[in-house]
């Protein structure tokens, strides 16, 4: 066949009307079974956030409360090892020095001193774990802001707890199951031995339309959960209203849990 | 035709066919009968029409392809919601939703795998962190 000009433009033209169903076809695929989506009810943000009131939680009567400790914990499986070398910890106290030792002075408010300050993980913007881990075992959720673990690919190297400021991480030394001391959450699943664990922010609950269990379990309203990212979230709010301070923030990792003390 | 040493060499021959053969007799008429695994799960007896996520044979052969979509889906991709070939919908969880209907772990997953021979114990590693439902043994 001899092949001018016009029969090229042609051929050309049916090609392009080509790509241009592609998008069609797509659309009429993608309806095909089966599907995977979110739970209708699924609570969503760009980048989920907390804000500690440390003043409401040491204005209460109850100095001992370990409400959100317990709470969490429980509904984890989070074993109780009973030493601290080997504690496997996802939220839980600290000293003001130990939380706050770049900002800390020689002479505090009273107050301040003997207090306990309430740390978890930090869900860093940019996450140092993240940038260490060798099998991508720990991520950050481009959906949620969320710095997630994939246990099934840990390998138990323990760089992310060696790259992270904040202690945030523990390492299971032994087989965890043994140790857990609370009821048995069934709907949850525990680790084993060999595998780094840490604060999820509830992942698994905000995908069925609830708050994490530590903002629901605190009767004292010093847990503020909500979207950084949303002028409107109450987290937003509070910090419009409160001085609020974040741990380290010199390193730039971009702590996304708020302190109001 | 002489053989040198036959008194030896005979037995020798003997025993040498013998244990070459072993397995093949060790086993014979003692052959594991097949699985059957139990749908006799108060969770199965309620159901009007007894259907898994896949037909069944597609289960039999690849349910462990599906779980791990499920919890690639889960856990990397944030989604938790499955809608099967037949419309129905599914938590992709395997402690929420398999063991739901499966609660029978010992009489159903581990008759297969035991059958199978997977790994020491004879189980998916899974177990050792997911949590088995609690049966009535
Ligand atoms: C809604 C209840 C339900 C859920 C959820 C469910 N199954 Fe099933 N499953 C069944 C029933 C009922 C059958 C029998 C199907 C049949 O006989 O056609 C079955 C069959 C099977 C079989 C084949 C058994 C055989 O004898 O060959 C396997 C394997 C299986 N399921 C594994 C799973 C796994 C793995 C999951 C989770 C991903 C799961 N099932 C979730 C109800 C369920
Ligand atoms: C009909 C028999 C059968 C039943 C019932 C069955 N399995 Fe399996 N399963 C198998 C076989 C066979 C293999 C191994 C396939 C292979 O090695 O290629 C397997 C492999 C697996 C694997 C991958 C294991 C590995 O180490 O790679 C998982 C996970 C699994 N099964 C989960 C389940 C769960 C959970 C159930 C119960 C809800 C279940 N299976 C019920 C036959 C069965
Ligand atoms: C090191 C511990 C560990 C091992 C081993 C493990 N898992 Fe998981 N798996 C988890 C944890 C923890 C989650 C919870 C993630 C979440 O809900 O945010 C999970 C989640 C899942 C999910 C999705 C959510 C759910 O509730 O089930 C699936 C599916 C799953 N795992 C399948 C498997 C299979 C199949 C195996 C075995 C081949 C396995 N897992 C082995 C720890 C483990």
């Amino acid at each position: 066949m001899e092949s001018n000009r016009r029969s090229f433009l042609k051929i050309g033209g049916i090609c392009a009307l080509g790509l241009g169903a592609l998008p069609v076809t797509k659309a009429l695929a993608r309806k095909a079974l089966p599907q995977v989506s979110d739970f209708p009810e699924a609570l969503k943000a760009n980048q989920w956030a907390m804000v500690v009131d440390m003043k409401k939680c040491w204005e209460q009567a109850d100095r001992d409360c370990k409400d959100c400790i317990l709470a969490c914990h429980q509904y984890h499986n989070v074993p109780d090892i009973g030493t601290i070398k080997e504690e496997i910890k996802w939220l839980w106290q600290e000293s003001y020095h130990d939380t706050f030792h770049d900002q800390a002075t020689k002479f505090n408010i009273a107050n301040i001193e003997h207090n306990p300050i309430m740390v978890l993980c930090n869900h860093c913007t940019s996450p140092p774990c993240v940038r260490v881990c060798p099998t991508k075992a720990t991520f950050k959720d481009k959906k949620s802001g969320i710095v997630k673990m994939d246990y099934h690919r840990c390998i138990g190297c323990r760089f992310c707890m060696a790259g992270c400021p904040y202690g945030a991480r523990s390492f299971n030394f032994r087989d965890p199951i043994p140790y857990i001391k609370t009821e048995l959450n069934m709907a949850y699943p525990a680790r084993e031995r060999g595998v780094v664990e840490k604060c999820s922010f509830c992942t698994e609950r905000l995908a069925r339309g609830l708050f994490p269990a530590c903002v629901e379990a605190c009767r004292h309203g010093a847990l503020t959960f909500g979207d950084i990212t949303d002028a409107d979230s109450p987290v937003r709010k509070l910090l419009a209203e409160n001085y609020s301070i974040k741990r380290r923030p010199e390193l730039g990792t971009g702590p996304n849990v708020y302190y109001i003390i | 035709m002489k053989i040198y040493n036959a008194k030896l060499i005979i037995p020798g021959l003997l025993i040498f066919v013998v244990m070459v053969t072993f397995p093949i007799w060790y086993n014979k008429g003692s052959a594991a009968p097949p699985p059957e695994p139990s749908l006799n799960t108060p969770a199965i007896q309620r159901m009007a029409e007894k259907q898994c996520v896949l037909p069944k044979d597609q289960m039999r052969t690849d349910h462990m392809q599906l779980l791990n979509e499920w919890r690639t889906e889960v856990v990397r991709n944030g989604n938790r919601l499955y809608v099967a070939w037949d419309g129905k919908e599914y938590n992709m969880s395997l402690q929420n939703e398999c063991m739901r209907c499966h609660s029978n772990k010992s009489e159903f997953c581990d008759t297969c795998h035991v059958y199978a021979g997977l790994k020491s114990g004879s189980q998916p590693y899974c177990w050792t962190c997911h949590i088995a439902p609690k049966e009535n043994k």
